[in-house]
């Protein structure tokens, strides 16, 4: 085979990530030279928010198991990557009481974020082996449970996170081409890991766990696999977010952020990585036309009062409109693939788990 | 410690988590649904109350049942048109469906009266005390343990003699053949979400009666007691539901007891490592009921 056909025979098998990768980073160029500050920041914010939602799509959308803690493991390396990045004296002018051996701690900042990363990894692998056991409502509480006890750590224990107040002082090293570069990995680390033999296996389990089990896959494991691997590029992602925020309290990791990020998820289909990509998408645009008629109703004086809380409103009306309509993701459970239109009737994959009995 | 005090406060904060895990457990028995917006229909009660409570002619009882059955339509619209339509569809959709509605109504409150807390007006014996020999309590406390007595009794009438009651507990056992035997499963549904919003509005008399006053996130604090509640008395039984409300009450006075000061403020994540390892060794809860496996490996 010629070199040109090896070419179109490659961007063939790999046309989803050609459709995903090439306008995400045709766009970010074409910013780069003509946007203005607030659309780049805008579409950084964006590929940061991929990064997130696909980290999350690799445990949720491949498992079927609602999962509460991936923004507690966002929070978990946000606050690692900072405290290993900032210098000692911005340290110990925002977190007075932070214990002395942290203080000293300074890394340069890509490699603060990695750890960071490591280290949500390492709390999940502590505590994810038992969690991945439970299924259904039971494997549900328990995740929220551990969003709470996460949470409740994060504002109390104020040697570390400066408790309830704001921890502020990160650099700020994240601009549009590191989250677009980010963004990028993720992707491709996401569809390679959807598409790997434990994807499949994990993807299995979702559908039918019982079938999985019959034919070898060991559930808890697969499942176990994909929550450390979710977690330490949450952890990554969220050093990422942190050193683009540079200053949040623990309040941004919690439940209004994690109904943000379900969201991004659930609207596009959390079964593809399409779906996860074009449901951020939609509402990273959605949530910022909506914050310009909210400030916009505010300015105008239409009303007596503020309104306030319109764009979570309208998101939730969105969401349930999505589900009942096609609950399994505006994209669905299947990849996008080109040619765009080939199968009219392509079979339902099911992205859903655990179907109660018909009612 | 151990004195008629500290006894009549704990039954009386028992009764009330139990009736609060109680409406939960209505729900998830029949639907497998661990209802995210279950704390909200405590939160519009009581915003019902304060709305009402607003024009002075109206007596407190009257207040409180249209917030009662305030809460019971909410429930019963929350089920017609957001959880009817996902009903067949996953388990994810479903609780992501009850997650959105929560989120919903939250801001519907938000918008429409105040992001700010508000005042709702209760009659004076909510907060009169009463004096048993040395004991000083809360009347507050004696009615709620009143309340709870007459809604155990009246609901275990309704699901033991009704043929509405055995058709809902012949539902949250199986199902399809419930429905093979002639019963309407919307009528069942429909029924469940009713009676658990009309404890969610009993329990919102009572819960925003400790602080006479509301906003739009008082309904996240009931909401995790009932999930803590009803995971360690048992998802699957009414009963189950009961008991873990007093173990919950009973366990979290004692916390609110032994801890040192500087550890109280833990005591949320405390009670949730209870739960955790619960789950993990005990997943079926304290009261077996019709447990059926859910854990793999």
């Amino acid at each position: 085979m010629r070199l040109p056909e090896k070419i179109s025979a490659l961007l063939k098998r790999r046309s989803t990530l050609v459709l995903l990768l090439v306008p995400l980073i045709a766009v970010g160029f074409a910013l780069q030279a003509f946007g203005t500050p607030l659309i780049l920041n805008i579409y950084t914010y964006f590929c940061v928010n991929l990064m997130i939602v696909l980290a999350l799509q690799m445990f949720m959308g491949n498992s079927g198991i609602l999962a509460w803690t991936h923004v507690a493991w966002v929070g978990i390396g946000a606050y690692a990557s900072g405290i290993l990045s900032m210098a000692p004296m911005v340290k110990s002018l925002g977190v007075p009481n932070m214990y002395p051996q942290l203080v000293e701690l300074q890394l340069p900042v890509l490699p603060a974020i990695l750890l960071g990363g490591v280290v949500a990894a390492i709390v999940a692998g502590a505590i994810g082996w038992p969690l991945m056991r439970l299924s259904n409502a039971v494997g549900v509480i328990t995740l929220f449970a551990t969003l709470i006890v996460v949470h409740v750590v994060m504002t109390q224990w104020d040697n570390v996170t400066n408790g309830p107040r704001t921890f502020f002082g990160l650099q700020e090293f994240t601009r549009l081409p590191q989250a677009l570069v980010g963004a990028i990995l993720v992707i491709l680390l996401a569809h390679w890991y959807r598409e790997s033999s434990l994807g499949l296996r994990l993807r299995a389990s979702r559908d039918d766990r019982f079938a999985a089990m019959a034919i070898g896959v060991s559930v808890v494991q697969v499942r176990y696999v994909a929550f450390v691997l979710s977690a330490l590029i949450a952890g990554i992602s969220g050093g990422v977010w942190a050193h683009f925020i540079t200053s949040f309290s623990p309040k941004a990791f919690y439940i209004t952020e994690t109904f943000l990020l379900l969201t991004m998820l659930v609207i596009g289909g959390q079964g593809s990585i399409s779906g996860a990509f074009t449901g951020t998408a939609i509402v990273t645009v959605a949530r910022e036309i909506l914050r310009q008629v909210e400030s916009g109703m505010n300015n105008s004086g239409m009303f007596s009062f503020e309104v306030y809380g319109l764009t979570e409103l309208v998101m939730a009306v969105l969401m349930v409109i999505v589900l009942i309509w096609r609950p399994n993701g505006i994209i669905g459970g299947q990849e996008i693939t080109w040619p765009l239109l080939k199968r009219k009737n392509r079979p339902d994959d099911g992205a859903g788990t655990d179907v109660v009995e018909p009612a | 410690m151990i004195d008629l005090e500290f006894i009549i406060n704990t039954v009386s904060l028992g009764s009330l988590y139990a009736l609060l895990s109680l409406g939960l457990v209505f729900v998830y028995g029949i639907l497998k649904l661990v209802n995210f917006a279950y704390g909200e229909y405590i939160m519009v009660a009581g915003y019902a109350m304060h709305v009402i409570g607003q024009n002075r002619g109206i007596p407190w009882y009257v207040t409180m049942a249209v917030a009662v059955l305030f809460a019971a339509v909410v429930s019963y619209g929350t089920e017609l048109v957001a959880f009817r339509p996902v009903r067949t569809k996953s388990l994810t959709a479903m609780l992501v469906t009850s997650f959105a509605v929560s989120v919903f109504l939250q801001n519907v409150v938000l918008i429409t009266i105040s992001p700010r807390a508000r005042a709702v007006p209760l009659p004076a014996f909510f907060s009169q005390t009463l004096t048993l020999g040395t004991a000083t309590i809360p009347v507050r406390n004696l009615v709620i343990i009143g309340t709870t007595i007459v809604l155990l009794i009246g609901l275990t009438f309704v699901m033991k003699r009704t043929v509405l009651g055995i058709a809902m507990r012949a539902a949250a056992d199986k199902f399809t053949t419930t429905r093979l035997m002639g019963v309407p499963a919307n009528l069942v549904i429909s029924a469940t979400f009713i009676i658990s919003g009309l404890l969610a509005g009993v329990v919102a008399i009572f819960w925003v009666g400790r602080s006479a006053s509301v906003d739009p996130l008082i309904g996240a604090a009931p909401l995790l007691i009932a999930f803590i509640a009803t995971v360690m008395g048992g998802m699957h039984s009414q009963i189950g539901a009961v008991i873990g409300g007093f173990v919950y009450g009973l366990l979290f006075n004692i916390l609110s007891i032994m801890l040192p000061a500087t550890m109280i403020s833990y005591r949320d994540a405390f009670m949730f490592v209870i739960v955790i390892l619960f789950l993990l060794f005990r997943p079926e809860g304290i009261w077996r009921g019709g447990y059926t496996e859910e854990r793999v490996g």
